[in-house]
């Protein structure tokens, strides 16, 4: 049984259809690659999955349950969590804090009022050891909206893999970030997320990123999925480079400009 | 290896309390019987900016109807006192948190369904339907008459001490001043758990980025609901207290100026910082006294502090002596 399955899912804004009749599987384990030309509707998908928007029709189905009903937190709790494209972090909270804050909320925790934040050893202990992994430890204790650009992304990742969840949808990880901070930012969600079995969708602009990471990437284009396969099925569709590059070479993504 | 610790230093907390709880305590035997009645109101005015800054600044709500609380606290006890001829405070402020608490209950259900400009409103308008029926229902709230509160008519700790005879307005100034420290060092050790508990933290990342807090799992609204009621039930806890020591209860202090004193105190001290609105609702006690006894003017000079302090010290006092005591310490 697939993980995720979204059946005849649609959602338009007027008569734009950002997501259009998609049916989507993802098995467990996997890296999926979402990709497409601007407007195409990959984060509209992800949006309309993990909640931030609501769909117009269509079925969501998580771990075999319907959730297309559901309210973000109530996803959140079934095992469902995201980064954003905009770094969506909590820019007054410390870098600790923040992870922290996952864990706390992931344990059911947050509705406690009655005991101090910084005593619990459990989860100071799990926090540090996400940061460590994030690579964020020597920023622990300075504020969000002080780190740079690149360890902003990876905050915003560690915030949702903190959740633990079973599903993590991951929306332009590495966008606005340089390219040496690429590879780095891209092994480091790699290693973590295949280390820890999780399922990762990945809506990402960098073929080369895509190509590297993918187990199976899924073309978009006009709200609809145009292909799926795996890197090497995606590299010779010479439709998919047409709609990604404009025109296609003789071997689809071998074209060299 | 263990997890470092984050969180307040306990050595520079206590060393910040320990002083300041000493000389609360000492300053009524040097300052006379005046100035320790002005400091009973600081501090429950402190308990009311206490409670209002855990929604202002934890929680990034503004309301402007936070006297609706403070009034529902001070007219429960009036009324407790007046038609049950409960003389116990203990249970004056149990039933005046109560009341505040059911009441806050249900004007935070539809408070907090909306936030910014139209959450203030919201806060505002409910706030003037209780002035009103204060206002209005005369026979029972005694219109803008008000209700009687005689401080002969309190005990304090269950009957051991009482306000009648020779002395006794001295002997309630001082005693009264002991009891509402101690109910004001209680509230600011339990808000300053709350605040630091997971719950706070809740709290602090609903107000930095609300949508990234339900794609945490925190249920925003309801959680905006209890930080709503326990900020109202601590407003009404200064409410309940306040009235002995005025001595009566008006529909004023239910009429939104007293939310807008609420929001000048808590800027005053400073709303990012926790002992901010505790300072700042002592320091505005004492300039709104002395602006009135001083000139007909006083609103003038209250306003005038607003626009200065929002131009020159953004950050409040507490805000402005965090910062400057930050750079005398870098290298």
């Amino acid at each position: 049984m697939a993980l995720l399955q979204t059946i005849d899912l649609k959602r338009y804004f007027g008569e734009t259809r950002a997501v259009d009749n998609v049916n989507l599987s993802i098995e467990e384990r996997e890296f999926v690659s979402l990709v497409g030309p601007n407007g195409a509707g990959k984060t509209s998908l992800i949006n309309v999955i993990s909640a931030l928007l609501q769909a117009e029709s269509g079925k969501i189905i998580f771990r075999g349950e319907d959730i297309t009903r559901l309210s973000t937190t109530e996803r959140v709790k079934a095992g469902i969590a995201r980064s954003f494209q905009l770094v969506n972090v909590f820019d007054d909270l410390t870098t600790f804090d923040n992870v922290a804050l996952a864990i706390f909320s992931r344990q059911g925790k947050t509705a406690h009022l009655g005991s101090l934040a910084h005593l619990d050893e459990d989860v100071n202990r799990e926090a540090d050891g996400i940061l460590g992994q994030f690579g964020l430890a020597a920023k622990r204790d300075g504020n969000a909206r002080d780190l740079a650009q690149g360890e902003r992304k990876l905050l915003d990742v560690a915030l949702a893999y903190a959740l633990k969840p079973k599903l993590l949808f991951l929306d332009e990880p590495t966008s606005g970030v340089s390219t040496r901070d690429k590879g780095q930012i891209m092994d480091t969600i790699a290693s973590v997320v295949r280390g820890e079995g999780i399922t990762a969708v990945i809506v990402e602009h960098d073929m080369d990123v895509v190509f590297k990471y993918s187990d199976r990437i899924v073309v978009m284009a006009q709200g609809a999925i145009l292909a799926q396969g795996t890197p090497d099925e995606i590299r010779k569709n010479e439709q998919v480079a047409m709609v990604l590059l404009g025109s296609s070479g003789p071997d689809g993504f071998t074209r060299k400009d | 290896m263990p997890a470092a610790r984050t969180g307040p230093s306990p050595k520079l907390l206590l060393a910040v309390a320990v002083p300041a709880v000493l000389v609360l305590a000492l300053l009524p035997t040097v300052i006379g019987l005046y100035q320790t009645e002005l400091l009973i109101y600081g501090l429950t005015f402190a308990i009311a900016a206490l409670g209002f800054n855990l929604l202002l600044g934890y929680t990034g709500l503004l309301s402007f109807g936070h006297s609706a609380y403070f009034g529902m606290g001070a007219y429960t006890v009036a009324f407790i006192v007046r038609d049950l001829h409960v003389q116990s405070m203990e249970l004056c402020i149990l039933g005046g948190l109560l009341s505040t608490l059911l009441i806050s209950a249900l004007f935070g259900y539809v408070c907090v369904r909306h936030t910014r400009i139209f959450f203030g409103i919201l806060t505002l308008a409910l706030s003037q339907v209780l002035w009103s029926l204060a206002f209005k229902f005369f026979w029972v709230t005694g219109g803008t008459d008000g209700i009687r509160v005689p401080r002969s008519s309190v005990t304090l700790l269950a009957g051991l001490l009482d306000f009648k005879g020779a002395g006794a307005y001295s002997r309630f100034v001082y005693a009264y001043y002991y009891y509402v420290l101690i109910v004001f060092l209680i509230a600011v050790a339990v808000m300053w758990v709350i605040v630091h508990s997971p719950f706070g933290k809740a709290l602090q990342a609903i107000r930095d980025n609300e949508t990234r807090a339900s794609f945490v799992g925190i249920r925003v609204r309801r959680y905006r609901w209890i930080a709503f009621v326990i900020s109202a039930s601590f407003t009404g806890l200064a409410g309940a207290l306040w009235v002995p020591l005025n001595g009566l209860t008006t529909p004023e202090i239910l009429y939104w100026p007293f939310s807008g004193e609420l929001v000048f105190m808590t800027v005053l001290g400073g709303f990012r910082t926790f002992s901010g609105p505790i300072v700042g609702a002592i320091a505005f006690n004492y300039l709104k006294v002395y602006a009135v006894a001083s000139s007909q003017y006083w609103q003038l000079v209250l306003g005038c502090v607003l626009v200065v302090l929002v131009m020159v010290l953004p950050t409040g006092i507490v805000g402005t002596i965090g910062r400057f005591v930050a750079q005398m310490r870098r290298p």
